[in-house]
């Protein structure tokens, strides 16, 4: 895998805008004057409710769709090269958020195959990096599985390894985890977390779950196609009430202390429900 | 509902048999070599060396007879008016029956037997074809045949891959049918009485949701592949690759050899 140099930026967007023609003569601009930068390595989560164009954003990021205006560019490619489109798409893997509409093959191994059957990897080794990929998302027992024998959960983790058969620096989840029960979801968390650990590989996640984003190193909140708010968790979360007042949820845990806090009880801020568990055991302890 | 636990696509019946490890490309040619083989017999010599040879074929593919006889479900009526036809028509040779003008003579009975024959031969060894291949090497074998046939435009890798994508879809759509079914009847449509029109009308809120959502997946499927650098069969390659074995050459002697035999015996 794509060991990287941490802290260089693998995607950037330069003043984006995008608009979709509802009607002729009438647009609907999705994203206005954005930037944004990707750094390799990390582990990005971007928040937003429907409509914040969040996954318009995904589907800028590996050329899916081009800008109006200003330039996306992976790894110093600009998307917009048709030529490049191919290199671009092959650093920059992408898993959907319906688990069935992006299967195409009739069995595990012949859907992991697609990506590097359209890259032209010669057959052995193409049996190597499959058998590698499905080792990486724990489903080798399942090579010679039909898909649609399987879980939500399990489907996502074999579009995932479909992606990182080839050997991406990127994986951009959009929505990933929307259609799946908590177990498939935990599942997939784990995974991508990993991913980015041990294999080093730059992870986006696009999610409305809040505490998907609880791991990620960086957090950016869109509204109304531009960055709101963009930092870490522990920076994002603290501030509740202007992420309830464009509609989006803190974690659990972060809610609570948040309501702690306005009674009167002194908290520290909080990520996580042991940390919260802890400080309150603390405070305890005091009285 | 539950036809999707033991639902399987096609009707491929694994075993582990000479027939099934042939390569699907060997076994398609085969097919066509024998069709012509059918229509070229033309008497009781030629015919019991194919019924032979027939019967040979299935021992080898460790297929229970009951599936060729299910494969020959669909056709008992062709064959049965086939017999019924050539028994009343075709005339000539001793007389067996005589009715007023209605006769069976022994030439009708003759070519009754070599049509049923024909036609039954046909549908089995084309069932044995289907039993023992899956449908992706079949799809496979179909697509590298036809290989040639790209350079006059036709778009073999296409087809093929629409082939397989139907095939991928096939229990998805099942399962999403299934839903919808149930969902219709949670709001009190009746799908099992009535007469037949008032049924079929019913088939409609089955078979509208069916089609938006067939035509939503399809656009999914799409952004899905591209994303993943499809782009046409150009300079693709593939995981699944056919080999030719010994067993291939085998079938090629026994082939070349029962044409011989039947150029010697029939008439």
């Amino acid at each position: 895998m794509v060991k990287s140099v941490k802290g260089k930026p693998i995607i950037t967007l330069q003043d984006i805008t995008f608009s979709y023609e509802i009607e002729p003569g009438w647009n609907e601009t999705v994203l206005q004057g954005m930037n944004m930068e990707i750094e390799q390595g990390s582990f990005v989560a971007i928040l937003g409710h429907n409509g914040s164009g969040k996954s318009t954003l995904a589907k800028l990021m590996n050329g899916l769709l081009l800008p109006h205006d200003g330039v996306v560019t992976v790894n110093g490619n600009d998307t917009s090269e048709q030529e490049r489109l191919y290199e671009i798409r092959r650093t920059v893997g992408m898993v959907f958020q319906n688990p069935d509409n992006q299967i195409v093959g009739t069995s595990v191994e012949e859907d992991v195959a697609f990506g590097l059957e359209n890259l032209g990897v010669e057959p052995t080794e193409m049996r190597n990096r499959i058998d590698e990929a499905l080792r990486a998302v724990h489903m080798e027992a399942y090579a010679k599985q039909e898909p649609h024998r399987l879980s939500g959960g399990q489907k996502q983790r074999i579009a995932i390894a479909g992606v990182i058969a080839m050997r991406p620096s990127v994986i951009v989840l959009d929505e990933a985890t929307a259609m799946l029960d908590p177990q498939g979801r935990r599942e997939v968390c784990s995974l991508i977390k990993r991913l980015n650990r041990d294999e080093g590989i730059t992870v986006v996640t696009i999610t409305h779950f809040p505490e998907e984003a609880l791991d990620a190193d960086r957090v950016i909140v869109m509204q109304r196609g531009s960055v709101y708010l963009d930092g870490p968790p522990r920076e994002i979360f603290s501030r509740t009430e202007e992420l309830q007042s464009i509609g989006l949820d803190v974690p659990h845990a972060v809610r609570l202390r948040h309501h702690l806090v306005r009674d009167g009880v002194e908290l520290p801020p909080i990520l996580h429900q042991e940390e919260l568990v802890e400080e309150l055991c603390k405070l305890l302890l005091k009285t | 509902m539950n036809f999707l636990q033991n639902f399987a696509i096609g009707q491929y019946v694994p075993r582990d048999s000479f027939v099934h490890r042939l390569d699907p490309r060997s076994k398609l040619l085969f097919l066509l070599f024998f069709t012509l083989l059918v229509f070229w017999a033309n008497n009781w010599f030629s015919y019991g060396l194919l019924l032979c040879f027939l019967f040979m074929v299935t021992a080898a593919s460790r297929i229970p007879g009951v599936y060729l006889l299910r494969g020959l479900k669909p056709v008992w009526f062709m064959l049965v008016i086939t017999v019924i036809l050539h028994l009343l028509i075709t005339k000539g040779g001793a007389v067996y029956v005589q009715w007023g003008w209605f006769s069976i003579e022994q030439a009708g009975v003759q070519q009754a037997i070599y049509m049923a024959f024909r036609l039954g031969a046909l549908v089995t060894m084309g069932a044995l074809l289907t039993l023992t291949t899956t449908p992706m090497d079949l799809t496979d074998g179909l697509e590298r045949l036809l290989a040639p046939l790209k350079r006059f435009n036709v778009p073999v890798h296409e087809l093929a891959l629409m082939l397989s994508i139907a095939m991928r879809f096939i229990p998805t759509l099942l399962e999403e049918t299934d839903k919808i079914i149930k969902a219709q009847k949670a709001r009190g449509v009746d799908f099992e009485t009535g007469p037949l029109i008032q049924r079929a009308k019913h088939m409609i809120p089955i078979v509208i949701p069916l089609f938006v959502g067939a035509f939503r997946r399809a656009e999914e499927l799409a952004l899905a592949m591209e994303a993943r650098g499809y782009r046409g069969g150009e300079g693709r390659t593939r995981l699944r690759q056919l080999h030719l074995s010994w067993r291939d050459t085998l079938l090629a002697g026994i082939a070349i050899l029962l044409g011989v035999l039947m150029g010697w015996w029939r008439e």
